[in-house]
This record gives structure tokens, C-alpha cells and sequence, in this order.
């Protein structure tokens, strides 16, 4: 069948591969999973049931349902200092990829550059590349413990860019960002006049101190989109409900793409997701103590079998270097001896090389005893 | 010594969590958990530590009851006199002080519904204090001390994604 060009210059994502090795055995314990172990809380599908119990089956407003928006930008304004107005600053998406998605496809133009925070989540540069744009790789450190530094988005060219993406708290390597370190990030961006899309999926679990938002320090509200969901903090990934907040030129920008795509977000998701804002800040709390718990003891763990891991402070991922330097070799070794599956970082784009992302979205029995196969592994 | 509240919580969540299992979690060393640890026991606020059974599952599955007693009491009598006497007895698994239409909540568990109803009838119901009992026979059980009883967790997740 005829295909454009654009899907053939995106090649498929690195994660295929692996997920295939994976899938060949049946005894894998997982550390490879990108999504929270918990089901979304009991009260949120409560609600969705009872969404479809009623009949709410129909489309809902092109930007999501007006309470539901009232309910984001309360929540993110008392969360994270965010004023938004759910009139015309909140758009609700089907989950928080459509909303970066979105962002690409009406903030760049064919030939715009678009610096890319790496190593990061799988859909940027794909995004990037659907839109028309180039990819201008930003390559984190490990010595910068993966922050974003003005050093690196000097040296990668950044500021010739006309837009920068990145995620903090950061999938694949658990790094957060301070508001001191942010502020560096913000004065770059004005200097240069680049537009920001900051995915903060992960803010709700920053663990070592509370999440900024780029978009509250000063002169960044006006070149922001925010684009955050309800997938991670209230472990609801497949309901696919996401959001984007930003000035109300932006956000009619996006939505004009958005009404025309996908019309509206899955209803049955947005009772669901109002629900877990109305009512599960409890479980939010208990899930993200849980991941704290994980977290502190894969980083001992790791500490204690020599395996060289910085201190990831957020999301619910460690990055160790593998000890061999190879990480693809090393993570399909790994499996292949061990039945331990963790992705090499080389499939989350430059920087990740040499490094392993070892997700503690999983059970604590089986965390235990995928730890204690690699440092076996190791030996 | 490590935080009370945070052992608490672990042990909470599986009493059979080691003392560096917990030190990993909380990044404290062992020693001090093991230290808390000592230190609730003794000032009593851990009392025990006990599996949590899906008793269906026993060859011999035994029979349990909530049983609901009212009370009078008088000058001489508090309700901690009544229920210092019944829960001396060792079928009385759990008793209460509640309020509502009855004083105590009791429940009570035993090998038939014969030695039950023996223990009701001829133990708790002829304590002079009481004047009604009223016995639930239960007959199944969905949760227990905060864990559902089921087949486990069914994680349908793909084992390797983004």
C-alpha cells in the first residue's frame, strides 16, 4: 500500500525490539514497564461506571467537560501555584501524548527547530518529525545528574531552536528539576526566545522536593504549555486522559487541531478523572509513598552491589550504568541469564547510552527478587 | 531509632518485612529499625503478629460468628468488668465496645456451629450483666484486615513499554 515518507523516516521505536525479546519468554520479571503496577483508584472507576450507567456516552465539549477543567486548573493552581483559566487556558486530551502531539503540530512550522531534552521519552522526536520540524538533540549528563544545564543547551545549539521540549520528573532517568535549576532553563528560553513545552506527567511524584513548574517563574507563563495527566499520579494510563494549559492563544491553537482530530477526550474517562480529583488524593498519596519506598530501596540495593547509580529523585525510575558500558548487552544478557527485563537507555535517545532504566513499577516481592538476580548477574 | 509511624506502616503492610528490608525503604540502618521495632513491642503498641488466613481454604474450615451482646450495668459493674470476663475466654477471636443498638461486638470462632452455639449458651449468654445476644454466623469472607481475598493480582500490563 502507498505510505507517506514521513512514517518511513520515523523508524519504529527502539522499545519493539526488546518488548519482542520479552515476549518470547514467560518466567520475565519486569522492570521494563513504563506504566504504574497499581489499578486506577476504586472510587475513579466507580465513577466511570457509573458515567456509562447512566448513558453519559456522548461527545463533550471540544476542550473537555467544564467541571472537569474547573477541577484541573483548581488543582493545579493549589498543587503547583499554576493559575489557569478553565474558560480558555485548560484543554483536556486524550491522555497527555496527544496533548505534546498537539503542541507539535501547532507550534511548529516545516523546517522549525525543535530542541529535544535527552535522553527522553520515545514520542518527541517522532512528534517532532510528523510536524515538519528538525530534531535538535540536548544531550543531559550524567555528571549533571541529567538535569537540563545551560551548559548543554549551549553547547547542543539550543538557542538558534525555536521551541524546547522536555519531561521533568524525567522518564527514562528519575532526574527532577529544582526551581533553581529551572531558572537557568527559564532565562535561556527568554533570552533566545524559545517557546517551552514542558511534560510534567510525573510531577505528582518528586520525592526529594516539591515539583516546580517552569511556567511559575517569571516571563515563562507566556512562551509555556503545560502538559500534564492523570496516567501516572492516578495510574490510569489505558482511560488515556491527559491535559495542556497554557496562554489562551495556545490553547485555541491546539484545540483548533484537537476539535477537528480527536473532538473530544473519552468521556467515560473524563467522570473518572474528575472523580480522582474530586476524591482519591488519598490513594494518590499512598501510591506515591509506595514508589518512595521502592525508590529508596533500589538505590540502596544498588549501592550496596556496586552497581553505579545516581540518586533519581522522581517518577518511578532508576538509571544505573551498566557495568560493562554496553547497555544494549548488558540488558539483553540480562535477560537472557536472569528472566530480568529493563530497557537499555540507548532506546530513549542520546545520553542514555552505557545506562539501564530499571522502572520500580513493580511489586515489591518481585522488585526483591529481580534486585537480587542482577547483582547475581553482576558477579 | 527510626520513625515510629513509617515501621508502623511497613509492618502494617507485611509484618514479615526484615529489619533491612525496612532499612532500605526508609533509608535507616538496620540497627535502628530493629530498635523501633523493640521499642513498640515494649511500650505494647505492637501486640502481635499474626498470617492472615483464608480460613475456606482449610481442610477443616472452622466456624466463626459476630455475635452482638447487650449489657446492663450497675454501680459495681463497668463495661470493662464484662468485657475483662468474656475475652478471657480463647474462642472470643476479636471484642469490641461499639455504639449503636448493642454494646459489645464480639466474634468468636470454633470448630462446629455446635461449639459455637455451646459457648454462646452456656459461657457468655449466663453472665448475669448480659441481657441478649444476637449470633451472626458468617457465612463467607471478602476481606480481611485490609487484604481482599482473591487470586492474587492479575497485572495485564505489556511487559515492556515506554
Amino acid at each position: 500500500m502507498r505510505r507517506a515518507d514521513r512514517v518511513d523516516r520515523v523508524g519504529p521505536s527502539g522499545i519493539r525490539r526488546f518488548f519482542e525479546l520479552a515476549e518470547e519468554r514467560d518466567d520475565v520479571i519486569s522492570l521494563g514497564v513504563g506504566e504504574p503496577d497499581f489499578a486506577a483508584p476504586w472510587a475513579a472507576r466507580d465513577a466511570a461506571i457509573g458515567a456509562l450507567e447512566r448513558g453519559r456516552t456522548s461527545y463533550t465539549a471540544n476542550r473537555g467537560k467544564r467541571e472537569l477543567r474547573v477541577a484541573i486548573s483548581d488543582h493545579v493552581d493549589d498543587r503547583y501555584g499554576l493559575g489557569y483559566d478553565p474558560d480558555e487556558e485548560v484543554l483536556v486530551t486524550a491522555g497527555a501524548s496527544e496533548a505534546v502531539d498537539l503542541a507539535f503540530r501547532a507550534f511548529v512550522d516545516p523546517g522549525d527547530t525543535v530542541a529535544v531534552a535527552q535522553p527522553c521519552y520515545v514520542s518527541y522526536a517522532p512528534g517532532v518529525e510528523f510536524a515538519g520540524g528538525e530534531v535538535l538533540p540536548v544531550r543531559t549528563r550524567r555528571a549533571d545528574e541529567f538535569t537540563l544545564t545551560r551548559e548543554v543547551l549551549e553547547r547542543s545549539g539550543a538557542r538558534a531552536a525555536d521551541l524546547l521540549v522536555y519531561c521533568y520528573p524525567n522518564n527514562p532517568t528519575g532526574a527532577t528539576m529544582t526551581g533553581e535549576e529551572l531558572a537557568e532553563v527559564a532565562a535561556f528560553a527568554r533570552e533566545h526566545d524559545l517557546m517551552v513545552v514542558a511534560d510534567e506527567i510525573y510531577a505528582a511524584l518528586s520525592y526529594d522536593h516539591d515539583h516546580t513548574s517552569i511556567a511559575t517563574l517569571p516571563g515563562m507563563r507566556e512562551r509555556t504549555v503545560v502538559v500534564n495527566g492523570f496516567s501516572k499520579a492516578y495510574a490510569m494510563t489505558g482511560l488515556r486522559l491527559g491535559y495542556a494549559l497554557g496562554p489562551p492563544d495556545g490553547i485555541r491553537a491546539m484545540n483548533r487541531i484537537h476539535q477537528y482530530t480527536m473532538l473530544s477526550a473519552p468521556t467515560t474517562a473524563q467522570y473518572a478523572a474528575l472523580e480522582a480529583l474530586e476524591s482519591c488524593s488519598d490513594e494518590l498519596a499512598a501510591m506515591r509513598n509506595e514508589y518512595d519506598r521502592r525508590r529508596k530501596l533500589v538505590l540502596s540495593r544498588f549501592d550496596e552491589m556496586g552497581m553505579d547509580c545516581f540518586r533519581a529523585r522522581g517518577a518511578f525510575y532508576a538509571f544505573p550504568a551498566c557495568p560493562s558500558g554496553d547497555a544494549d548487552a548488558f540488558a539483553e544478557g540480562l535477560l537472557e541469564e536472569t528472566g530480568v527485563a529493563a530497557v537499555p537507555g540507548t532506546a530513549f535517545g542520546d545520553g542514555g547510552e552505557g545506562h539501564l532504566r530499571v522502572s520500580y513499577a513493580t511489586g515489591l516481592d518481585e522488585l526483591k527478587e529481580a534486585l537480587d538476580r542482577i547483582e547475581k548477574y553482576i558477579q | 531509632m527510626s520513625s515510629q509511624s513509617e515501621v508502623l506502616a511497613l509492618l502494617g503492610e507485611n509484618a514479615r518485612y526484615t529489619a533491612e528490608d525496612i532499612a532500605r525503604q526508609t533509608e535507616a540502618e538496620p540497627e535502628e529499625v530493629r530498635a523501633t521495632i523493640d521499642q513498640l513491642e515494649e511500650d505494647g503498641v505492637v501486640q502481635g503478629y499474626r498470617a492472615i488466613v483464608d480460613r475456606r481454604q482449610l481442610d477443616d474450615e472452622p466456624v466463626r460468628a459476630a455475635v452482638e451482646l447487650n449489657v446492663t450495668l450497675d454501680r459495681e459493674t463497668s463495661y470493662d468488668d464484662i468485657a475483662e470476663r468474656i475475652a478471657r475466654f480463647p474462642m472470643v477471636e476479636s471484642l469490641r465496645l461499639v455504639s449503636g443498638d448493642f454494646d459489645f461486638m464480639m466474634t468468636v470462632e470454633g470448630d462446629s456451629m455446635r461449639e459455637v452455639s455451646a459457648f454462646i449458651s452456656d459461657k457468655v449468654a449466663p453472665v448475669p450483666e448480659i441481657t441478649q445476644t444476637v449470633t451472626h454466623y458468617v457465612m463467607n469472607t471478602y476481606k480481611e484486615q485490609g487484604i481482599r481475598f482473591g487470586d492474587g493480582h492479575d497485572d495485564d500490563r505489556l511487559s515492556v513499554s515506554p
